[in-house]
């Protein structure tokens, strides 16, 4: 598992250019400070994990429970709690920050996301299926699945075989993308490629656990 | 404005002269042979520009040794050294693909005066 992560803000794609002039894509995320709140450990909870939290929220808007908690760890109140699971929380500390910085000298990261959801989608969109004919007397069936079973074995559709259905909004980890820059000054992370999700929704990046 | 400004700021040019479809550009091409750098002039008419912001790409064409050569490089790529205008084109659309099936005379762009 990951012995580094952090909470970002997907801010959008654009491109830069690489010392050989080269153009290449990148996402930028926003990677504000994080505090730690709390510190989950295997003894007490039977699993390892950072709780964070990040912005700045007004005392108003918390409700009883979550000002007591943050109280209890002595940090400022921020938008939102999230856990980070790490495998080895040795060196941390509650009211510790966590920002970009610490990913620069990383190579690659893993970045977590729930994704854009698509609604009800066919089974051509969802599963790549590959449709049915444009011809050859095909009335009305361009886009059905076909058939999803047999006929009196097994008398039944199994369990699990594919068809429409709602698509997306679901957590995608993308594994392996490179660290372009990271700029704790600015608060930004820039990764090659894209990351799941909306642009302005939450990401978690941690250091890749397939590296190669 | 975009929410990516804050990277892209940084790679914008500031060097690069208004041009449109039409014209006629010289692209000085920084070439890397090696370790050694020179830089290639690619001279031609604008057909297209393409793109928005830092992604933002034209196309130039020329026709060399009888072969129709189109090239096509973002506006604010480092591997243009300059890009130097040399003649204002005269033309009514924004895309000059026509060119692409005219040869010799009539491929030829009126100067804007």
């Amino acid at each position: 598992m990951a012995s580094k992560a952090i909470v970002g803000q997907k801010v959008g794609m654009t491109q830069i250019w690489d010392e050989e002039n080269r153009v290449v894509p990148v996402t930028v995320v926003r990677v504000d400070p994080c505090r730690i709140v709390q510190i989950k450990t295997p003894e007490r909870d039977g699993y390892s994990a950072l709780q964070v939290t990040f912005g700045r929220r007004a005392a108003s808007k918390l409700t009883r429970p979550e000002a007591g908690h943050f109280e209890h760890a002595g940090v400022e109140p921020g938008v939102r709690l999230v856990e980070l699971r790490l495998d080895d929380i040795d060196g941390y500390s509650v009211g510790d920050e966590l920002n970009a910085e610490s990913f620069a000298e990383i190579a690659t990261v893993d970045v977590t996301a729930v994704s854009k959801g698509k609604g009800f989608q066919g089974g051509m969109k969802r599963h790549n299926f590959k449709g049915q004919g444009a011809a050859h007397g095909n009335h009305r069936s361009h886009r059905a699945p076909g058939s999803v079973g047999a006929c009196a074995t097994p008398a039944r559709v199994f369990r699990g075989t594919r068809m429409a259905g709602h698509m997306g909004a679901t957590t995608v980890t993308t594994l392996n993308l490179r660290v372009v820059r990271a700029d704790a000054k600015q608060g930004i992370l820039l990764v090659k490629g894209a990351v799941p999700g909306p642009n302005g929704g939450l990401v978690l990046v941690r250091n890749a656990v397939k590296a190669k | 404005m975009k929410t990516t400004d804050l990277i892209d700021k940084a790679n914008l040019r500031d060097d690069v002269p208004v041009f449109a479809p039409g014209d006629t550009v010289k692209v000085h091409v920084r070439v890397v042979e090696g370790n050694r750098e020179r830089v290639q002039i690619f001279q031609g008419v604008v057909i297209r520009r393409q793109g928005s912001g830092i992604a933002e790409c034209y196309t130039v064409r020329k026709v060399s040794f009888g072969v129709g050569v189109e090239r096509t490089f973002p506006v604010h790529s480092p591997i243009t050294a300059k890009i130097e205008l040399v003649t204002r084109g005269d033309v009514r659309r924004a895309k000059l693909y026509y060119l692409r099936d005219r040869v010799g005379k009539a491929a030829k762009i009126r100067e804007k005066r």
